[in-house]
């Protein structure tokens, strides 16, 4: 609230103790000191007792060998590396599983949220079937299950699950063929990354021809058929290689192939369906919240279906659906931190197996939250920039 | 500026109006067979065009695999009685395990003969919280009710007096204890939640930085990590000798996390409040107290008991994740039960049986803050 600005003989007239800004500056040393105190006492007890302990603090820890090792890492790593890269490992691993999820969970919520306001019966109840089942169950639980289900139900190595040629499904994972890498893939992912910056300068062009002329251009067929195509043609221009990399049964192991852990299928699945029910339920909303009118005057002017839904109403619905998102994909991010009870190596998890080992409580945990805030505030300013971008704007 | 042949807006009106005064009168309904009525439903609902027809195809394609099976598997195949051998032996779900295990389950290691307490206990607590829901019952009473309910849980869970053996909380689990830490977390967090909104909408800097960092901080870091914290670091905050058990300290660390989040449901309340209703108060001559305590906050937290109902949903759904500081909640002991080797095979039982239990009070829940929203949708809202 803006304060009045008072005339200087009424100030005069109230007595210190009452003024207000006497009484605000007050108010502040009060609090400030308060937790400065509160601060400054947990501190002085944590050190006694670290001392009476005797654990050595700070981070020095981080560069002796970790000495254990973990199931799964996107990098090269042994048990003879230090702390540090094995918190590396761990971040990487969280961050895999949550972009993947976060990816994963968009389309599975957003096809939800559609089918629930499907005017066929049958798909709107089974999207309202799915919403309201598994959204009133801890995701907690639901890791539990589907972790038993694959180590439990799954049959072990030897008879393994082939559905599909190279495909082996088992009580130890997923195994899938893994394409070898040859020069002409390093410039798939180069023609790969081309057609995205393609895509963005054509989307970027047709906007302002549009604007200025009023033309439409088919963006999104183009903009696809330059992101597969392109990939395709180098592939088909470097020969069209197609080695793979099989895996095969020897003795009680696969060997070769690429390996999906039960750790990470279960933790994937189980982050992705729980948090798509949460994304259904606000892209349901956010459709809902574009008045009728809205479809109706986009049609009234001339455009197809298809051509209200991107330009007129989806534009609006994003509006109402991103903050939401936003804290939806920060909820899987966090959540991706339960994969300590079913035993995915991830940040939580190797730091505390590394706090186990040294002692150091104080430090793993900060580490801990350090990174996560770090995320945190990674996803919600991008977010936060994408959200500006495409609010309403009075001129562009 | 005023043209002369121009409509007004009423005049467009009245003529939109005008024909379907008298001309479009709906015909006449005359009686139709329930056949032809399904019919016309399912032609509307179901089979509307290509696409729809496919879909319903699928659909029912899908239902036709799943169901049969699925009831012969939870019903007509499932052993209800009997021992491990009799649920190898069977094709079906083993409910003989949920038979053999629910009082561990529901009441984790609390001593055998005494399960009628926390029975009891939490037969009162889950009445007093359904008295709490009827808003008409919104009165001062109700807090003396729940000074009378909580000693009475409380006797009733550790004994002690009254001839009733002392049982130490170390030994509580399953429901109640799930209960407890959620309950007690929610209503510990929100006078916290009220002071941090208040805090963080303040005009005094240093204040407001207090609260802002704590909430930012407490909202971007995982549960896990604070009960890490509450587990692993509140011993070392605090004097030597000075202990508090492992309960205590994961219901500190939920109160802290859980009060981050309804803050800011609380602070989407405040911000709902019309500006008017904070300067008529200044006008009116209010302090700060009494303007947030008789005017504000009353419309502010009306507006708030939605997000607040889903925070306590997600709060009672995130109690499970003691079980990583090794408590005996809900889960855990559904876990644990699964770890007698004889009933080991049987984790889809165990688990559905508690997915129900937390899906009751979830459900019921998120059901109840829609009909509250219904219910207290009085045009307060700023849009």
């Amino acid at each position: 609230m803006p304060e009045l600005d008072r005339p200087a003989t009424h100030a005069a007239s109230v007595p210190w103790w009452n003024d207000r800004r006497v009484r605000s500056v007050l108010y502040q040393i009060a609090v400030v000191g308060g937790v400065v105190a509160l601060a400054a006492y947990l501190i002085s007890n944590t050190l006694a007792n670290l001392e009476s302990r005797n654990i050595a603090t700070g981070f020095g820890f981080l560069g002796r060998e970790a000495g254990f090792g973990v199931s799964e890492s996107p990098i090269p790593y042994s048990p003879a590396d230090s702390y540090f890269t094995v918190l590396v490992v761990g971040l990487l691993n969280t961050l895999k599983v949550s972009i993947i999820g976060i990816v994963l969970a968009t389309i599975i919520g957003t096809l939800f949220g559609i089918a629930r306001l499907s005017r066929n019966w049958l798909v709107a109840r089974f999207a309202a079937l799915y919403v309201e089942g598994l959204r009133n169950i801890p995701v907690l639980l639901q890791l539990f299950f589907w972790y038993s289900l694959i180590t439990e139900a799954l049959p072990g190595q030897r008879e393994a699950l082939n559905p599909l040629p190279g495909v082996f499904l088992s009580a130890r994972g997923l195994k899938l063929p893994e394409p070898v890498w040859q020069t002409t893939h390093t410039l798939m992912l180069i023609a790969f990354v081309a057609a995205i910056a393609g895509t963005w300068a054509l989307a970027r062009w047709a906007r302002l021809r549009r604007e200025r002329t009023g033309q439409l251009f088919p963006t999104v067929k183009a903009g696809a058929a330059l992101i597969l195509g392109l990939p395709l043609l180098v592939w088909l221009l470097g020969g069209a290689p197609t080695a793979m990399d099989m895996p095969e049964l020897k003795g009680f192991n696969f060997v070769g192939g690429l390996t999906v852990t039960p750790e990470f299928t279960a933790l994937l699945v189980g982050l992705v369906l729980y948090t798509g029910t949460f994304i259904a339920e606000i892209v349901r909303g956010g459709i809902l919240a574009v008045a009728h009118g809205q479809t109706e005057a986009g049609l009234a002017l001339g455009l197809s279906r298809a051509q209200v839904l991107r330009l007129v109403v989806l534009p609006q619905a994003l509006r109402v659906i991103i903050p939401p998102l936003t804290s939806q994909y920060l909820n899987l991010t966090k959540n991706s931190s339960l994969a300590v009870a079913i035993g995915y190596p991830d940040l939580v998890s190797v730091a505390n197996t590394a706090i186990n080992q040294t002692g150091q409580a104080v430090e793993g945990i900060a580490v801990i939250m350090a990174v996560y805030l770090t995320v945190s505030l990674s996803i919600s300013t991008f977010m936060n920039w994408y959200n500006r971008r495409i609010a309403l704007q009075v001129s562009r | 500026m005023s043209r002369p042949f121009e409509e007004t807006p009423d005049q467009i009106f009245a003529r939109e109006e005008e024909p379907s005064e008298g001309h479009h009168l709906p015909p006449k309904p005359h009686r139709r067979s329930v056949l032809w009525v399904l019919g016309a439903w399912a032609r509307k609902n179901l089979f509307s065009g290509v696409l729809n027809t496919l879909l319903t195809l699928f659909c029912l394609w899908l239902l036709w695999e799943t169901l049969p099976p699925l009831i012969s598997w939870a019903i007509t195949g499932a052993v209800w009685q009997g021992d491990p051998a009799a649920c190898r032996a069977a094709e079906g779900a083993c409910w003989a395990f949920v038979e053999d295990k629910h009082r561990f389950i529901l009441f984790g290691i609390y001593p055998f003969d005494e399960h009628w307490r926390p029975l009891l206990a939490m037969a009162l607590f889950v009445g007093g919280l359904a008295v709490s829901c009827y808003p008409p019952f919104w009165r001062a009473w109700l807090a003396g009710l729940w000074a009378v309910l909580l000693p009475v849980c409380a006797v009733l869970m550790w004994g002690g007096v009254f001839g009733l053996t002392f049982v130490s909380n170390d030994q509580w689990g399953g429901l109640p204890l799930t209960l407890i830490l959620s309950v007690v977390g929610m209503v510990l967090s929100f006078p916290l939640a009220i002071l941090l909104a208040l805090g963080r909408r303040s005009d005094l800097p240093a204040i407001r930085a207090v609260c802002v960092g704590f909430i930012e901080f407490v909202r971007g870091v995982p549960l896990v990590s604070v009960l890490f914290m509450a587990s692993v670091m509140f011993p070392l905050f605090l004097p030597d000798g000075v202990t508090i058990d492992k309960l205590l300290r994961a219901q500190v660390g939920i109160i802290l996390f859980t009060a981050a989040y309804l803050a800011e449901a609380v602070r989407g309340g405040l911000q709902a409040v019309p500006r008017g209703q904070y300067e008529a108060a200044d006008a009116l001559g209010l302090g700060y107290w009494q303007k947030m305590g008789l005017i504000i906050l009353p419309q502010a937290l009306k507006i708030s008991i939605p997000p607040l109902v889903n925070q306590f949903i997600s709060m009672f759904k995130d109690t499970s994740l003691v079980i990583i500081i090794g408590l005996f909640d809900l889960l855990t002991t559904a876990k644990t039960a699964l770890s007698d080797p004889q009933w080991r095979p049987f984790f889809v039982e165990s688990y559905t049986f508690v997915a129900l239990i937390y899906w009751g009070f979830c459900f019921f829940m998120s059901r109840y803050s829609q009909f509250l929203e219904r219910k207290l949708e009085t045009g307060h809202r700023r849009t």
